[in-house]
C-alpha cells in the first residue's frame, strides 16, 4: 500500500470538481488508457477573464484523482497568466507530497493545464518535438530533458517517476542517463572563482569567529590566527584547549572541518606556539 | 469492523491449529537439532514427523523433502542446482506467466549467459504446449512451470507437461506455491523432477518452505555450510517454522475437501453476482480449469489502485494486478501475456479466498462493489459507457 498523505486521500474519496464544464473556454486531454492514466481538463473564465469554473474527468489511482481535484482548486479564480506558471511541484505541495512513483500523476496535471490554456487562446501547446526515447510510454527526448530541467532530476529512477520513460522495457535507460548528463552539464553551477589572500584571510576570520570559537569557549578554551602561508592556517590555542591532551584532535575534526567546509577544501591547519 | 481478508493467494492467517502445534517449539522446546544432548534431541522426531505430513500431502517420501527458508528459496534451489548438475547446458524454459521469484531469476542468469524461452500463454491463461515441445533443446538444463498461476488461478496440466519433458531426459521443476494445498497433488503419479512450496500460502506461517526433489535427482545446494538436511541445505533450521509447516499441510489434507466445494461455491457465487451486476467485467483465465479459490476480474475504463483503496475504506483487502499497485508502471505481466486489452488490464482484481471466508463476506463485498465501480466510471473520461453497456455474464 502506498503511504499517502491525508490531504491526497480526502482528494481521492471526496474529489473536487468532477466532471465537465459546459460550453468550456479551456479544454486538456492528456494521458490514455494504454498507459494508464489520463485526465480531461474543462474550464470557463468569468468576465474579467478568470478561471470561473473547472472540472476534471480521470482514468487512474488515487494519486492522478487526488491531483486532478487540486488542479481544479488550484486555477479557480486566477487569470490565464496566473495558472499558467502552475507547476507539477506545486499540484505536489497542495496535496502535502505524492509518493516520489507518483509524481508523474502531478506532471500530467500540469500538462493539461498547459494544452486546456492553449486551447482557450486558439493556440496549441509548443510540442516540443523530437525523437522518442521510451517506446513503451512514447515518451521523446525533449520531454526528458525538460523534466530533469525543472525538476533538477538525477537518476534515471527520478526520470521514470516525473515521466514514465523507462518504466517499461528498461532498453532506454542508457539514453535517460545521457540525457540527464546532458541537462545536469548545462545546469552546472559556474566554477568558483579562487579567492584573493585577502578575500581567504577575511572568510578565515569570519568562519572562527562564527563558527569554531563559540564552541570551543564553551569548554573554556579559545584558538588565535596566527598567520596563512598558502593553504597553510597557523593557529595557536588558548584558555583550556593550550593544556588539553585533545588539541591536536579538536584542530583536525572541528578547526580544520569548519574552515575547509566554508573556505576552501585545500586548507590545512597547523598549531603553533606563539 | 473485522477485515474481510480475500487475498490469501498472498499470504494467509495462520491456522489456530498450527499456532497451537509451533507454541512449545519457541518456549519449552527451542533446542537445535544438531546439538548432540537430550535437550536438542528432542526436536529431532518433531522435524522428522513435519517432514512426513509435508511428504504426504503431496505423495511424495519424507526423505525427499528439504526444508527452506520460503518458495522463492525452493524455486533458486531448483533451478541453480539443475544448472550447476549440468554445466554443459545453457538453456532454461519457463513459462511467461511465472512469479517474479522464477522469473527475475531467470532474467539474472540470462545476464550471465544462459538463453531463457518463455513459453507463452493464450486468452485464457493456458500454456502452449506446442511451442514448449518446440522448445526442448539437447542444450536445455531445466524447464520450470508453475502448477497454478498466482493470480488468475488458471492450472496447468503438469503431469502431462512433466511427461513431456521428462521424454527428453530433461529436469523438471514446479513452482507449486499456489496448488499445494488447494487442489490433489500426488506426485508418485507424475515425473516431476521437483516441486516448490511455501507454508504461508496454506495457513502456516511465513519464512518457512520446502523443496521437493525426486529421489535420484542430481543436487547441488544453494546454500553451503554445515551439515543440516543431510547436506542438501545449510543453516540451523528453523524449527518451530517447520512444525508450523507439517501442521499446515496436516490441516490442508483435512479441509481439501471443504476449498474444493464450500470455498469454490462462495467463489462462484461472488463472481457471478460481480459479472450480472457489473456492466463490462469478465473473468481472466479458464472458468473451469482454476484454482477454487481464486477469482480474477477486470472492470473495464477503472483503474485497479482506485477500486482497491475504495475497497479498502470498507476495510475489504484485496489484490490487483493494476500497474499502480505493484510499484511497475504496467499492468500485470499475467494478464498482459493473455492479450487483456489495456481498457480491462488496468482494472483487474483478485480475489483469493480461504476456508474463513464467509457467504456473509462474500455478500458484503457484492454489495460495496458495483456502486465503486460506477463512481470510478462516471470519473473517468472514457468510463460514461462502461456503467450502460449490456452486462457481460455468459
Amino acid at each position: 500500500m502506498w503511504e499517502y498523505t491525508d490531504k491526497v486521500k480526502e482528494h481521492f474519496l471526496n474529489p473536487k470538481n468532477i466532471g465537465e464544464v459546459e460550453n468550456p473556454d479551456g479544454v486538456g486531454d492528456v494521458g490514455s488508457i494504454a498507459c494508464g492514466d489520463a485526465l480531461h481538463l474543462t474550464f470557463k473564465l468569468d468576465e474579467q477573464g478568470r478561471i470561473a469554473d473547472a472540472k476534471f474527468k480521470t482514468f487512474g489511482c488515487a494519486s492522478a484523482i487526488a491531483s486532478a481535484s487540486a488542479l481544479t482548486e488550484l486555477i479557480k479564480g486566477k487569470t490565464l497568466e496566473e495558472a499558467e506558471k502552475i507547476t507539477n511541484q506545486e499540484i505536489a505541495n497542495y496535496l502535502g507530497g505524492l509518493p516520489k512513483e507518483k509524481m508523474h500523476c502531478s506532471v500530467m496535471g500540469q500538462e493539461a493545464l498547459e494544452q486546456a490554456i492553449a486551447s482557450c487562446r486558439g493556440t496549441e501547446v509548443q510540442k516540443a518535438e523530437g525523437e522518442v526515447i521510451c517506446e513503451c510510454f512514447g515518451v521523446t527526448d525533449k520531454e526528458i530533458e525538460r523534466a530533469v530541467r525543472e525538476n533538477n532530476l538525477k537518476t534515471v529512477e527520478d526520470v521514470t517517476n516525473y515521466t514514465k520513460a523507462g518504466g517499461g522495457c528498461e532498453r532506454c535507460h542508457d539514453d535517460i542517463r545521457k540525457l540527464i548528463a546532458k541537462v545536469q552539464g548545462e545546469t552546472a553551477p559556474e566554477e568558483k572563482k579562487p579567492l584573493t589572500n585577502i578575500q581567504k584571510i577575511k572568510l578565515i576570520e569570519e568562519t572562527i569567529e562564527r563558527e569554531i570559537r563559540p564552541s570551543l569557549r564553551q569548554d573554556g578554551g579559545d584558538i588565535e590566527l596566527v598567520d596563512i602561508i598558502g593553504n597553510r592556517v597557523q593557529v595557536a590555542t588558548r584558555g583550556a584547549c593550550a593544556a588539553c591532551p585533545s588539541a591536536p584532535i579538536t584542530m583536525k575534526n572541528l578547526v580544520e572541518a569548519k574552515l575547509r567546509e566554508f573556505v576552501s577544501p585545500d586548507l590545512v591547519v597547523e598549531e603553533v606556539s606563539s | 469492523m473485522k477485515p474481510i481478508y480475500v487475498d490469501n493467494n498472498a499470504t494467509t492467517q495462520v491456522a489456530p491449529e498450527v499456532m497451537a502445534a509451533m507454541l512449545p517449539y519457541f518456549r519449552e522446546y527451542y533446542g537445535n537439532p544438531s546439538s548432540m544432548h537430550t535437550f536438542g534431541g528432542q526436536v529431532g522426531p518433531k522435524v522428522r514427523k513435519a517432514r512426513e505430513q509435508v511428504a504426504e500431502l503431496i505423495g511424495a517420501n519424507a526423505d525427499e523433502i528439504l526444508f527452506t527458508s520460503c518458495g522463492s528459496e525452493s524455486d533458486n534451489t531448483a533451478i541453480r542446482s539443475a544448472l550447476a548438475s549440468n554445466p554443459e547446458k545453457r538453456h532454461i524454459i519457463i513459462s511467461r506467466v511465472e512469479h517474479p521469484a522464477i522469473r527475475s531469476l531467470t532474467a539474472s542468469l540470462e545476464n550471465q549467459g544462459y538463453r531463457v524461452t518463455e513459453i507463452p500463454v493464450d486468452s485464457q491463461g493456458h500454456l502452449n504446449l506446442e511451442k514448449l515441445q518446440e522448445s526442448l533443446t539437447p542444450d536445455t538444463a531445466i524447464v520450470s512451470i508453475m502448477w497454478a498461476n498466482n493470480e488468475t488461478g488458471v492450472i496447468f496440466p503438469l503431469e502431462k507437461i512433466a511427461e513431456m519433458v521428462h521424454r527428453h531426459g530433461i529436469t523438471f521443476h514446479t513452482d507449486a506455491v499456489q496448488a499445494v494445498g488447494k487442489i490433489p497433488i500426488n506426485l508418485r503419479n507424475t515425473t516431476i523432477d521437483m516441486l516448490s512450496l511455501s507454508g504461508h500460502k496454506l495457513h502456516a506461517p511465513k519464512g518457512v518452505g520446502g523443496l521437493f526433489i525426486r529421489k535420484g535427482t542430481k543436487f547441488s545446494p544453494f546454500l553451503i555450510g554445515g551439515h543440516q538436511e543431510r547436506g542438501r541445505r545449510a543453516g540451523t533450521e528453523n524449527v518451530p517454522g517447520i512444525i508450523g509447516l507439517g501442521a499446515g499441510c496436516q490441516l490442508a489434507k483435512k479441509n481439501m475437501d471443504q476449498e474444493n466445494s464450500r470455498v469454490r461455491k462462495l467463489r462462484d457465487h461472488l463472481e457471478k453476482e460481480l459479472l450480472y451486476r457489473i456492466p463490462n467485467s469478465l473473468v481472466n483465465g479458464d472458468p473451469l480449469q482454476r484454482l477454487p479459490n481464486t477469482s480474477n476480474i477486470s472492470f473495464e475504463f477503472v483503474e485497479g489502485e482506485s477500486i482497491l483503496l475504495m475497497l479498502n475504506e470498507f476495510n475489504i483487502c484485496a489484490s490487483s494486478g493494476s500497474a499502480c499497485t505493484s510499484g511497475s508502471l504496467e499492468p500485470s505481466h499475467v494478464i498482459r501475456a493473455m492479450g487483456v486489452p489495456f481498457t480491462m488490464a488496468h482494472g483487474s482484481i483478485r480475489f483469493s479466498l480461504s476456508i474463513y471466508n464467509t457467504r456473509e463476506e462474500v455478500d458484503f463485498i457484492i454489495d460495496k462493489l458495483p456502486p465503486i465501480i460506477e463512481r470510478l466510471r462516471l470519473m473517468s473520461p472514457f468510463g460514461s459507457q462502461g456503467n450502460k453497456a449490456a452486462c457481460t455474464l455468459q
